[in-house]
């Protein structure tokens, strides 16, 4: 039967189901056949904290949210057009989140009197279809009965029932890749390898997925395929990445760069753990990886690393930071390169792990007894945790310092299309240990002497003769390095802790401000994460006509020089985080700016309608006029 | 459910893979590991005596001085590192072994020493020990117990008697105290042994089994505070007393003490642990003799068990265990040898490759 086709210019799917459905997987996979199509994606993943939550319960629900399109997009999409739940629990946990004639494809072999309850459903909306008191009235529900063909799809494997109907999610990824036009050599693949050992697991799994994609092709059902074609982009070569992957990829780039073998050490924490895990298969870099017993040691013994002439990294979340801060202090004191990543997470206490929040910035700047600066690098995109990691390296390195960098859980577990990097244009890291060949003779070795340019003390590793020192905790002598405790020393040693880190900035290039009329009297600015749903917010709004102006800041500590000027120069400030305001403070302190805060402290990215809607307000106060957004958004939150 | 048969490194001595001076250096002596920083301790301290035993030790190991490292965390003995013409680092509270832990396995070019105390080790750093020994980091930790907490003036400390009276605990502390060597033994140490500070002879032989050793060797060094605790180990010490209170542990000698040699060590069959009867009634023959290189640890641990946990009148002193199992910190090094050996490339090109693993599109 041949099927209208339909063309749109982007789309935004959801997959849920139980814990232990597949969900992730199957998102995954539909995310890598899109990428290798050619479409721009962004992806949010949302799980719950618990590895198998009771079964069929709302708690237990796991989703993968891909938006996909034919051009440029800044977010994973506000609001689904598209929701496939495989139980009655992920119908009613999802249902809240979608817009008016969104379409449902539901798995209808879950939907029994048992499961329907677990669900908080005490009649089964499936069977209420069309009728008056229809629940699912203003959507287009599509009831498939996913695991009951998939079971006879694949009953010529001998597989029992439960472990037939493990391959229904195959089966959804199957028909949506039909629906869309993906490409499935790379899933048929991916099964292949996967499930190697197991041929008939693997077998069912790709039958199902055939049978699936078969299913939409034949069934009358389905009467539209939809086409999204690839999004432009620039000349080069591209791989769909996660965040906490291209984190660790720049972590092993910056130990390529500077030539110093990467030695992490680190406890497992969520969501921090995958840049452990993929760290650990990179030996042939001369990356050490150890699984320490606590987060204290795992700092502790990345300091004794970088004490030895190792690039020491130790990464965690925000609790994790809370147990390491008195070794950042150490770190601080005794100027040796250290990175510490920090994937952050809901707080405070254990909070939520595995929903995203930025706000661990305060605890990055100030976390820490003493004057005790440590400066801040933050990614913005999944993709561009690489570059930020290599950035932080550099800092650390260059200046003999500890370096915070502030990913989140949304940039770990979320992926996009990055453009690989040459491994040539990326910047080289000199170490300059020090050596007996830099003193003049007769002279004896300051170990807190500082270079003119950056104020970095000297990197004198064990092993090397004659540069024999001692370090620590206590306050140091200024170049020589004994302990102090003279009151004019301390004052000047505070101070030079503090200088030198102010001089990173002079390394920095100028801010990027994106006014394109150049007549924007609203600037928004932002941090981290909320890269695209800000930019997307700003879109929406120049769409419906108004100037607004945007920067995003990568370096938090210290601000670039030119932070102050640009501020000054609009007459709003709109800051959006996911806290309750921690940028927003700390440009007020500096600044003396009136920085207006959008505080959103959901565990989920800030929706760019939200936030477009807010700017509008700003640019409607600062400019007297009236902004109207509608029909500039539609309801997943892009612009039209 | 998955494990792989690692394979084992070749057994060698602890400071086998640590440069030595070569034949035109000039001999070493213990000026040579003496910093310019005035030592300041109180007068009598025990640790100028660990301090001197070490420094006239080092020359012996004719490593060269630069590959020397002294880590320490927080606490009077803690100040050591600041006193040897060493590379060094006074850390934080508790926490020196596992910066040495990152040091040693990031460097096996290095000597590296572990300088703590009885607060330090074993009260805000108790994990990273134990976890240290366990993993068998190849480094020597030195464990000063004064059994008082001394720069903050006279707390009990994890080793005090219970009942002690201190600043803390007016009317006596209700805490049931650590035996440091009950506890390595307990984590499984491949080396274990106790001394005295004022025994620079004892001391020094200990220290060099220990820097031989491949491994975290501890070292439980008795040590006197003469301001909150003086006293604690005259038993030991005392012309009159040490050959009643001191159970010598020599590998290979059946354990006997006494003035007269009169007292030995015999397997109790009640209890399974071992006790102490009169060599005149078992018969030498049924002393037990000292097996420091039994691979079980247990009899080691009970013989641990004949310290007095109240006020000390009788302990082993010596090397209680000295086996070989392999180290962390040579396995870490042999797996990412073994991995470095398997690829052929520049960094630089490997890395290329990494970055380009997966499913990838061009966009020309």
């Amino acid at each position: 039967m041949a099927k209208q086709v339909k063309q749109l210019d982007r789309v935004v799917i959801r997959f849920a189901g139980d814990s232990g459905d597949g969900m992730q997987l199957t998102g995954d996979r539909f995310t890598q056949e899109s990428a290798v199509f050619g479409n721009d994606l962004m992806t949010l993943p949302n799980f719950p904290a618990e590895i198998r939550a009771p079964q069929g319960t709302i708690p237990g629900v796991s989703s993968f949210q891909v938006h996909f399109a034919d051009h440029d997009i800044l977010t994973a999409g506000d609001a689904p057009d598209v929701l496939v739940a495989m139980n009655p629990a992920a119908l009613k946990a999802n249902l809240g989140d979608l817009p008016k004639g969104a379409t449902i494809i539901v798995d209808t072999a879950d939907f029994t009197t048992r499961n329907l309850a677990k669900a908080g459903y005490e009649t089964n909306p499936l069977e209420a279809l069309g009728d008056a008191n229809d629940q699912l009235g203003s959507f287009q529900v599509f009831p498939v009965d996913l695991t009951g063909m998939t079971v006879a799809a694949v009953k010529d494997y001998g597989l029992s029932r439960k472990d037939a109907s493990r391959a229904k999610n195959m089966f959804a990824l199957g028909l949506l890749s039909w629906m869309y036009g993906r490409p499935t050599d790379s899933t048929i693949g991916f099964l292949e390898k996967r499930f190697a050992k197991v041929p008939d697991i693997r077998d069912a799994n790709v039958t199902a997925f055939k049978t699936g994609w078969n299913f939409g092709e034949t069934t009358e059902a389905f009467a539209v395929q939809y086409e999204v074609k690839p999004a432009p982009a620039s000349a080069g070569t591209y791989r769909n990445i996660s965040g906490n992957l291209a984190l660790a990829y720049g972590l092993v780039a910056a130990g390529v760069r500077s030539g110093l073998p990467v030695f992490l050490g680190s406890y497992p924490i969520t969501p921090a753990s995958d840049i452990l895990h993929e760290l650990s298969k990179h030996k042939s870099f001369g990356v050490t990886t150890f699984q320490a017993e606590d987060e204290i040691a795992g700092v502790g013994s990345a300091i004794g690393a970088s004490y030895g002439g190792a690039l020491g990294v130790t990464t965690t979340s925000g609790p994790g930071i809370a147990l390491k801060g008195e070794a950042i202090g150490l770190a601080v004191m005794t100027e040796l390169p250290l990175l510490v990543v920090n994937v952050q997470r809901g707080g405070p206490s254990t909070g939520l792990p595995t929903k995203t929040e930025q706000a661990d910035l305060l605890q990055a700047m100030f976390g820490r007894n003493g004057e005790a600066p440590v400066p801040i690098v933050a990614p913005q995109t999944p993709g561009d945790c690489f570059n930020a990691a290599v950035e932080a390296a550099r800092i650390a390195v260059t200046y003999r310092t500890p370096v915070m960098l502030l990913s989140d859980g949304y940039l770990a577990n979320g992926s996009e299309p990055w453009q690989i990097p040459h491994v040539d244009d990326l910047p080289k890291i000199d170490p300059a240990f020090a050596s007996i060949a830099d003193l003049a003779e007769g002279e004896s070795f300051q170990p807190y002497a500082r270079d003119e340019a950056t104020l970095a003390r000297p990197w004198a590793i064990p092993g090397t003769a004659g540069l024999e020192h001692r370090i620590g905790g206590l306050e140091k002598g200024d170049g020589h390095g004994n302990i102090s405790y003279d009151p004019a020393n301390h004052e000047k040693m505070t101070r030079l802790r503090a200088a030198k880190i102010e001089r990173i900035a002079d390394s920095l290039p100028p801010l990027e401000v994106d006014d394109p009329s150049g007549n924007a009297k609203v600037l928004v600015i932002g941090w981290g994460s909320t890269y695209g749903p800000i930019g997307a917010g700003v879109r929406s709004v120049r769409k419906a006509g108004f100037n607004v102006a945007q920067v995003h800041l990568r370096h938090l500590n210290p601000f670039p020089k030119d932070l102050g000027d640009i501020l000054k120069s609009y007459d709003k400030v709109l800051v959006p985080e996911m806290n309750l305001g921690q940028l927003s403070m700390l440009l007020r302190a500096k600044y003396l700016v009136d920085a207006v805060g959008f505080n959103v402290v959901r565990g989920l990215p800030i929706k760019s309608a939200e936030l477009a809607e807010a700017i509008g307000a700003l640019v409607s106060e600062a400019e007297g006029v009236t902004v109207d957004l509608s029909n500039t958004t539609d309801l997943t939150g892009e612009e039209l | 459910m998955t494990t792989v048969d690692l394979e084992n490194p070749a057994f060698r001595s602890g400071i086998e893979l640590v440069p030595t001076l070569s034949e035109g250096d000039q001999t070493q002596t213990g000026k040579d590991f003496t910093s310019d920083q005035e030592v300041r301790w109180c007068p009598g301290c025990g640790d100028y005596a660990v301090l001197k035993a070490v420094q006239g030790f080092l020359p012996e190991l004719g490593l060269k001085r630069e590959n020397i490292v002294f880590v320490s965390g927080i606490g009077c003995s803690s100040r050591f590192p600041y006193y040897l013409d060493t590379y060094g680092m006074h850390s934080i509270h508790g926490r020196a072994p596992s910066i040495a832990t990152g040091l040693a396995t990031a460097r096996e070019d290095l000597s590296v020493w572990v300088v703590t105390g009885d607060g330090d080790a074993l009260s805000i750093g108790g994990n990273h020990l134990i976890h240290a020994l366990r993993r068998n980091v190849n480094m020597t930790i030195l464990l000063f117990n004064n059994r008082i907490y001394g720069l903050t003036k006279g707390q009990y400390s994890p080793t005090s008697e219970a009942g002690k009276v201190t600043k803390s605990t007016p009317v006596g502390s209700i805490d049931h105290p650590f035996n440091p060597v009950s506890v390595a033994l307990g984590a499984e140490a491949s080396f274990v042994a106790r001394t005295v500070d004022s025994d620079r002879k004892h001391l020094s032989s200990v220290l060099a089994a220990a820097a031989a050793h491949r491994g975290t060797a501890l070292v439980e060094i008795y040590q006197n505070c003469p301001i909150f605790n003086d006293g604690a180990f005259d038993a030991v010490k005392g012309p009159d007393t040490k050959a009643d209170a001191i159970i010598p542990l020599v590998h290979g000698e059946p354990i006997v003490f006494g003035a007269e040699r009169q007292k030995g060590l015999i397997r109790d069959s009640v209890t399974g642990g071992v006790k102490v009867a009169l060599v005149a009634e078992v018969g030498l023959e049924n002393v037990l003799v000292h097996d420091a290189h039994n691979p079980d640890p247990t009899t080691a641990f009970a013989i641990s068990r004949l310290t007095d946990a109240g006020v000390l009148h009788q302990s082993p002193i010596g090397i209680f265990r000295q086996v070989q199992r392999p180290t962390y910190d040579d396995q870490a090094r042999d797996q990412i040898a073994t991995a470095q050996n398997a690829v052929t490339g520049s960094p630089e090109e490997r890395l290329t490759a990494l970055l380009n693993t997966g499913d990838t599109w061009t966009v020309a």
